[in-house]
């Protein structure tokens, strides 16, 4: 059962509240209805359909391209490369570099490969025509010459000496090199009572939204101006983007977003063909659409992919850490589209809830014939975790401590908040925990999944035949990143209260947090209230959604907004009654006088006051209009955290896991709709699931991806995944005035950790260590069968 | 991706429809659609003309006579899932159904698609096979009847001509003191077996047994039948230690292996898989010594 410390009562209340309700979600009406529309379903009369010619090999020179055939084909109206596009860039690269400290050089991708592909799937041709079909049919007609060259596939190999570049236009396949480096590293470990060495391989596949990316653009030659919807996390990047690739100025671009199904980090990179159909319609003086397909989304979109840690923990006798020290070498693909966040979110994230006095990590990022990486849900962080709560496990069992109390013994406390840990962060400040109360947390969840009796319950389950196990792993995930978001707020002479604002909307209900947020203060109901995210001409400036980060930014926004808005509501009132400002007040709407209801101005009549009346003053000599807006600016990243517990089943005789049962505790702060940050949490929690038992994004030895459908790359569904509980404590965040953290990524966090602790609990006699991801039944089966063969390790149970 | 351009033909009658085959080039008979419109789509398959038998009433039956069941080839495996008349004369298939894809590929997708699909994860085959089942194949001179062991042929290939179409499929009706079962492995249950396994077993008076099929999936192109363990089995009472043997022989069985199942992953799979299906078929059979 879900438990919501904070059920408020409406009626209990004399202004309508809505922070902390479980409103019902405002976008709901029309998907439900079937109304939405998406991007595919933008009705542009004239518009072409666009398919892209892709690298068919993992790298290659282009030595020649013959479009004639496709060009000749019926229905089709135009067909580019690179040289065909590059007429009306500003420049042969998109612009996309991040600054980022660790970064040895910049990988920016052109909108179509000019002469070297880098990865299978790499846009090299854009066709358009009358239909995707007869753009496919004539894709198929272009004859791609291409001169292979050798692959880098594997991140270690491509780090060794004489490896073979990823790149001919880079120095060498080391993109980056960074570290995470505080305290006496070699002290901790030359002071330790127990040392334990790992070394682990995590993948981790792509965000794989249930729709795929897609644009749609349309140049008007006589005002000069480029419209294109965008299946985007990001519009306000995008325009950026498309301003400087194509030259024009701000406006002359707009990029709004349809309906968007679903992001998860995809959508937050700006790829190139979201250059490329803005300019083949510019030159086709024709509305073209592009939908990406599952082959493409599966080869084209970016992801993240392995990353092999080599580890080492030093521990005091009692189980309290003294230091981790090790490499990450990350496979980043052949681009840099973000930067470097991912593999140090896995670094810094590997810290945890603990108190971890000495860390030296040193990271390696390395160039591969691969889709470039990018964070998707979780960015990097469910790895780093995994990395910590395998150690404390390994280390609980060496030292003969139970794993509960392994963690209880290294927890930083609510006393030692806020908790400083002097790691530099992307914004130069240092990583703050700001609150949290982490061994409650886990308390509440090891009550809640019955940890002390579950010894009882496994050895029943033994009896009858059954391998069961409890897992266990704490995390926590720095969100709310800024800068800043943007949330206007205007209320017209007809009423209705419009609210705009950078945030975007990819189905997690932003449009519905902002509505509550700004109908809580305004006394209104979310319903009644009309939000435009994710449009540039709305809103002129914006960052849009990443980092688990609108609920923090976007909601602070809209909360300053409309406080400010009631002010001025107030001061026009004051000026329209003849009353002072302090003896009114805002209820259910309207501007009143302290406790005399009927006595006041509804929002309507201020807001007609105030749009003026030719040759009238307006109320107040207030400036007109009852509008309002806010950048919420941030002032450092707020901590979500969380305890996962799973009981897993593991057949020993097939390898195959399945999931009885999952526990989260989950503290994200005061939360503005429990039932959403619920969802959050859920999807959140089969993300992980299926990065630990089924999806892997595979490539052969060449760089060929071997997983393109959803026949072979595994989502979890939902005959897969168990009944998630979830349980939420409320600390709330001093860093803003809602107190709110972010929930969005949270729920993948912390999973693949707690799965695999309960895998290795199930098979515990055999001593079984899971040292890679996905765990897949083979290679489980595997080791079971080799540690059968092996002769019994002393003091472990027959 | 977007099918390439095909005509589309909705013969009424098996005639009509076998004339069809026998008069286009490069033409696919289209069941159910749920394996030929992903490949299509995904412009794996590229044919020309798509014959249609959805609208051939006649195949989509299943009728029931004292030997066994008639099931059409067009008859939807949701139907056969439903069916009491399946489940009372061939438990087997109405076990082995159930994990076919999900409800929704079920209620589109088809026996006879599924047979002449030929996936080496599909689960009909297999129990076509363990049920020793004859396929009845229409083509220009008439009616002619096979067994499925001589239909399979290769890798998502049979050997129906091109101009034939599979009519129907003989399932024989389960016999007194018999028992079967259908076991899979899979990583989801809707998924195409990794491995699988359909075991019947009759036992005697005594109980012992009289026979036993054991037809395994995902151990090659083709469902395979595990003749000489099968033949071991007859005679003996089906005790654990018998079974237990027919596991172990069973992994001895060569299987294609990938890098994500290996050979030596999928042949103990099946060994485990052909211990515990038989161990329930024996049950199922009414043994009473301690399995």
């Amino acid at each position: 059962m879900t438990q919501t410390p904070d059920d408020r009562n409406p009626a209990a209340e004399p202004h309508l509240r809505w922070i902390g309700r479980n409103a019902p979600r405002v976008e709901d009406g029309v998907l439900l209805r079937g109304g939405a529309i998406f991007l595919d379903d933008i009705d542009a009369p004239d518009a072409l359909e666009a398919t892209f010619v892709r690298s068919p090999v993992a790298h290659g020179l282009i030595r020649a391209i013959d479009m004639s055939a496709a060009r000749a084909l019926p229905g089709v109206h135009g067909v580019y490369a690179f040289a065909d596009l590059r007429a009306i860039l500003t420049g042969d690269r998109i612009p996309l570099a991040l600054p980022a400290g660790g970064l040895r050089f910049d990988v920016d991708p052109p909108c179509l490969a000019i002469d070297e592909v880098c990865y299978v799937g790499e846009p090299v041709v854009l066709v358009a025509a009358t239909s995707r079909r007869i753009a496919e049919d004539a894709a198929a007609l272009v004859v791609l010459d291409i001169e292979p060259l050798p692959a880098v596939v594997d991140p270690a190999e491509g780090l060794a000496e004489g490896a073979p570049k990823a790149r001919l236009d880079t120095p060498d396949n080391l993109v980056a090199h960074t570290k995470v480096d505080y305290g006496d590293v070699e002290g901790a470990f030359a002071g330790a009572a127990h040392v334990i060495e790992a070394e682990f391989r995590l993948n981790k596949g792509g965000g794989h939204p249930m729709e795929p990316r897609g644009v749609l653009a349309r140049y008007d030659a006589m005002e000069e101006r480029l419209t294109v919807w965008n299946s985007t996390q990001m519009p306000h990047r995008a325009k950026a983007m498309l301003v400087a690739s194509l030259g024009l100025s701000e406006h002359q671009v707009r990029v709004a977003t349809p309906e968007v199904g679903g992001g998860f980090g995809t959508k937050a990179v700006f790829h190139p063909e979201e250059l490329a159909i803005p300019a083949a319609a510019m030159l086709l003086r024709r509305p073209l659409k592009w939908v990406e397909d599952r082959f493409e989304s599966f080869t084209a979109s970016i992801g993240e992919r392995d990353q092999i840690w080599t580890v080492a923990a030093a521990f005091e006798a009692d189980g309290r850490l003294r230091g981790i020290r090790g490499r990450l070498r990350y496979d980043h693909g052949a681009a840099t589209p973000y930067g470097i966040a991912l593999p140090f979110n896995a670094a810094t994230n590997l810290i945890g809830p603990y108190v971890l006095p000495a860390y030296r990590v040193l990271i390696d990022l390395c160039m591969t014939n691969k889709t470039p990486a990018a964070p998707t849900r979780g960015a990097g962080r469910p790895q780093g975790t995994f990395v910590m709560e395998r150690l404390l496990d390994r280390a609980a069992l060496d030292l003969h401590i139970a794993r509960d109390e392994i963690r209880r013994r290294n927890m930083i406390t609510p006393a030692q908040m806020p908790y400083t840990i002097p790691v530099k962060q992307r914004d130069g400040s240092m990583m703050v925990y700001d609150s949290g109360d982490y061994p409650e947390c886990q308390r509440r969840a090891l009550e809640a999944a019955g940890w002390d009796d579950f010894p009882e319950r496994q050895a029943q389950a033994r009896r009858e035949g059954r391998r069961i196990g409890l897992g266990l792993a704490n995390y926590v995930e720095a969100t709310g990143r800024g800068p800043f978001e943007s949330v206007g707020i205007s209320i017209g002479p007809s009423g209705k209260v419009v609210v705009t604002s950078g945030a975007t909307a990819q189905g997690q209900g932003v449009k519905t947090m902002l509505a509550q947020v700004v109908g809580d203060v305004l006394g209104l109901e979310p319903a009644s209230i009309h939000v435009i995210v994710g449009d540039t001409s709305a809103t002129a400036a914006g960052l849009g959604a990443y980092a688990s980060r609108q609920a923090v930014t976007a909601g602070n926004a809209a909360h300053a907004a409309a406080t400010l808005l009631v002010k001025k509501a107030r001061e026009a009132t004051a000026a329209l009654l003849e009353t002072s400002v302090d003896d009114l007040e805002i209820h259910n709407g309207v501007i009143q006088v302290k406790g005399v209801p009927g006595h006041g101005r509804s929002l309507t009549q201020i807001a007609r006051a105030l749009a003026g009346t030719p040759g009238f003053a307006l109320p107040g000599n207030l400036a007109p209009g009852l509008s309002a807006s806010n950048d919420f600016m941030t002032s450092g990243l707020s901590y979500t955290n969380g305890c996962h517990l799973a009981e897993v089943e593991v057949d020993p005789d097939t390898g195959g896991v399945k999931l009885n049962r999952y526990v989260v505790v989950h503290d994200c702060g005061r939360m503005i709709n429990p039932m959403m940050v619920e969802g959050q949490i859920l999807g959140g929690v089969v993300h992980g699931i299926g990065m630990t038992l089924f999806e892997w994004m595979r490539y052969d030895s060449e760089g060929q991806p071997l997983t393109v459908t959803f026949a072979d790359y595994l989502l979890p569904t939902s005959d897969v995944v168990p009944r998630i509980e979830i349980h939420h404590l409320e600390s709330p965040t001093p860093l803003n005035p809602l107190g709110v953290k972010g929930a969005a990524e949270s729920g993948t966090i912390g999973a693949p950790a707690t799965i695999v602790s309960g895998v290795e609990d199930a098979l515990r006699d055999l001593d079984i260590r899971i040292d890679k991801l996905p765990i897949t039944p083979a290679e489980l089966r595997r080791l079971i069968r080799a540690a059968r063969a092996a002769p019994p390790s002393p003091g472990s149970a027959p | 991706m977007k099918a390439p351009a095909f005509k589309y033909h909705a013969p009424r009658s098996v005639a009509e429809a076998v004339a069809l085959m026998g008069s286009l080039d490069n033409a696919r008979v289209l069941a159910g659609g749920q394996s030929l419109m992903p490949m299509m789509n995904l412009r794996v398959a590229a044919p020309d003309h798509l014959v249609d038998l959805g609208r051939i009433a006649e195949l989509a039956r299943i009728e029931a006579d004292d030997e066994g069941l008639w099931i059409g080839a067009m008859t939807s495996q949701r139907a056969v899932e439903r069916s009491d008349v399946v489940a009372q004369a061939c438990p087997l298939l109405a076990e082995a159904i159930a994990h076919v894809g999900h409800q929704q590929t079920r209620n589109r997708g088809t026996v006879g698609g599924s047979l002449c699909h030929l996936d080496p994860g599909a689960e009909l085959p297999v129990v076509a096979s363990a049920l020793d089942a004859e396929l009845e194949i229409a083509g220009p001179g008439g009616l002619r009847r096979l067994k499925f062991h001589d239909f399979a042929a290769d890798y998502l290939t049979s050997t129906l001509a091109a101009d034939e179409i599979l009519v129907r499929l003989r399932a024989p009706r389960q016999a007194a003191r018999e028992g079967s079962a259908f076991l899979e492995f899979n990583r989801r249950p809707a998924d195409f077996a990794i491995v699988s396994v359909a075991t019947r077993l009759r036992l005697d008076g005594a109980g012992a047994i009289v026979s036993a099929a054991i037809a395994v999936g995902g151990a090659s192109f083709k469902p395979l039948r595990l003749g000489e363990i099968e033949a071991a089995l007859v005679g003996k009472a089906p005790d654990e230690a018998t079974l237990a043997q027919a596991g172990e022989a069973a992994a001895a069985t060569p299987c294609d292996g990938d890098e994500l199942y290996p050979a030596d992953y999928r042949q103990d799979l099946l060994g485990t898989l052909v211990r515990r299906a038989l161990t329930r078929a024996a049950l199922r059979a009414g043994a009473q010594t301690h399995v």
